[in-house]
């Protein structure tokens, strides 16, 4: 029964969270008719999700966290070599990143993530699903830079979406 | 407007001068950098911050100053960042498409065109997803 009404519990929340926020008014008439949305949208359109991918919850929260923190530090640091490093020293490359998530969901957060952190943005993903291909404004030593965004963002993912 | 600074407005003044010195550099950084790739950097990051600064600027300012809390900055921090690494993934799969393809005024930038990856795949913006992979929607 909650199944039939709900077929994306996250999805509803989300919905309702974004009414709430974009209507800036927390009184019970706009709870009513966002949630009214909330179950609405979801049960409309989920015939196009056919996909369903698990999700945990804290961990999400707390990468979400990790990410922040690092887009205020990817943003002095790029600005630092915008400004005071001279193109010749620049060493950009192209980084191949083996991956180990398997759900597009997972991959996709992922490439966002690398795009708005540290100098590094996402190009392409293999045919075959993986490699992921990211280039860096500025990597001395590309083993190490993959190693990195291995460690501090696929693995926190690989529990968010097991 | 006469009598002391208030808090507010100091506050989201300093937060809009961080802001736009953010986005100043980021644009500095769309001139200054060696070729596409690296310039793609500028604009992803460096405006995500200053973007933020404004918004928190703007929060700040109908908080202390009026006294009513607003979320629509929120909002479009979401928006922005969840948008800014798909425009720039467009450009970069633009840019890998027009190198393969020999396109005239199509540098490579100082990093080379991108090695293949390892195995017989190719890199997806030249070939089709093979199957059963993530990007494979055929099966669904």
């Amino acid at each position: 029964m909650m199944r039939r009404l709900l077929p994306h519990p996250g999805l509803s929340a989300l919905l309702v969270a974004m009414w709430m926020v974009m209507v800036n008014d927390l009184t019970f008439g706009t709870l009513f008719l966002a949630l009214v949305v909330g179950v609405a949208v979801p049960l409309f359109t989920a015939p196009w999700w056919p996909g369903r991918p698990k999700l945990r919850f804290l961990p999400a929260l707390s990468y979400a966290g990790v990410v922040l923190w690092d887009i205020v530090i990817a943003n002095f640091q790029v600005a630092a070599i915008i400004l005071f490093k001279p193109s010749r020293d620049l060493r950009p490359a192209w980084l191949t990143v083996p991956l180990e998530l398997a759900s597009p969901e997972a991959i996709t957060v992922f490439a966002g993530t690398i795009s708005l952190t540290p100098g590094t943005v996402s190009a392409d993903v293999s045919a075959c699903g993986e490699y992921l291909l990211v280039h860096a404004l500025h990597a001395p030593d590309p083993a190490a830079e993959i190693a990195k965004v291995k460690a501090r963002y696929e693995a926190r993912l690989k529990e968010i979406f097991p | 407007m006469s009598g002391p600074v208030s808090l507010a407005e100091l506050l989201a003044a300093a937060l809009i001068v961080l802001g736009s010195g953010f986005a100043l550099v980021g644009s500095w950084g769309l001139v200054r950098l060696p070729s596409l790739m690296e310039r793609l950097h500028g604009p992803t990051k460096a405006s995500t911050l200053g973007m933020g600064a404004m918004l928190v600027a703007s929060v700040v300012w109908f908080q202390l100053g009026e006294g009513v809390w607003t979320t629509h900055e929120l909002l479009i921090s979401v928006f922005l960042f969840v948008t800014a690494p798909i425009s720039a993934n467009m450009i970069a799969k633009v840019h890998l498409h027009r190198l393969r393809t020999g396109e005239q005024n199509e540098a490579a930038g100082p990093a080379g065109p991108p090695a293949p990856p390892p195995g017989s795949a190719d890199w997806a913006t030249h070939e089709a997803p093979h199957q059963g992979t993530p990007g494979d929607f055929a099966g669904d």
